[in-house]
């Protein structure tokens, strides 16, 4: 049978429609210990132009349920195979337009290093395995994306 | 009942986002896809070409993998990250 969807009652995986504060996300991560030394962020926006054509905006469409369990997944592997405290993970999906934000990653840890480590690891993953498409409304047309990482 | 999903740009070539299927009892994802494709002649041709990848039940599936009555089969075109 089909899994219930868990989005919303995980705390720090979020997919929403409405735009994100990375101020607020950032004193949410910083709250969950004092050993907290460092936060790397990635904080991925929507450009003007792609492979030379002009953007006008962004629609990006997910598989509800199934990309929440993968950016779960992703949070889970990271937080084992690194040295690191949290790891918050939230995408918009929806019409985005240029300049907005699309997705941001925090990781917390004692120290920078395994944290820029993990951040870098979990994007390249979020990017690899979670079922998230993007359509761009470009001045030739419409394409749905495949980037390289 | 069997629901099977269609995203992103399958969505379009398509042109639909869902369909469902009876089952008499469970089969594999490859004889779906042969009842499928009395259906939707052109749905081995979209998955080859298109890379797509199967999940049911929300995890990546392959030809061998059991589909049961209230089962949800979905088509994953190649996401926006690329790769497949």
């Amino acid at each position: 049978m089909v899994p219930k969807e868990t989005g919303s009652i995980l705390e720090w995986i979020r997919i929403q429609e409405e735009d994100f504060s990375v101020e607020e996300e950032t004193n949410r991560i910083k709250e969950r210990s004092k050993r907290i030394g460092g936060i790397v962020t990635f904080l991925g926006t929507a450009r003007d132009f792609s492979k030379g054509k002009d953007i006008n905006r962004i629609d990006f469409e997910y598989y509800p349920g199934m990309a929440e369990k993968k950016l779960n997944e992703i949070r889970e592997r990271a937080l084992q195979d690194y040295d690191i405290i949290e790891v918050s993970i939230l995408h918009r999906v929806g019409r985005i337009e240029t300049g907005e934000n699309i997705v941001l990653i925090l990781v917390a840890a004692e120290h920078r290093k395994d944290a820029f480590r993990a951040c870098e690891w979990c994007i390249d993953e979020l990017k690899r395995i979670t079922p998230i498409w993007k359509r761009e409304e470009t001045t030739q047309g419409e394409v749905w994306v495949v980037e390289h990482p | 009942m069997v629901t099977i999903r269609f995203f992103a740009v399958l969505k379009k070539l398509l042109d639909r986002d869902s369909m469902h299927l009876q089952l008499t009892g469970p089969t594999t994802l490859k004889t779906l896809i042969d009842r499928i494709e009395s259906e939707i002649p052109s749905i081995r041709s979209v998955i080859r070409e298109g890379r797509t990848l199967i999940a049911v039940n929300q995890e990546i599936a392959q030809d061998e993998t059991v589909v049961s009555d209230g089962d949800e089969v979905a088509f994953l075109p190649p996401f926006a990250g690329g790769q497949h």
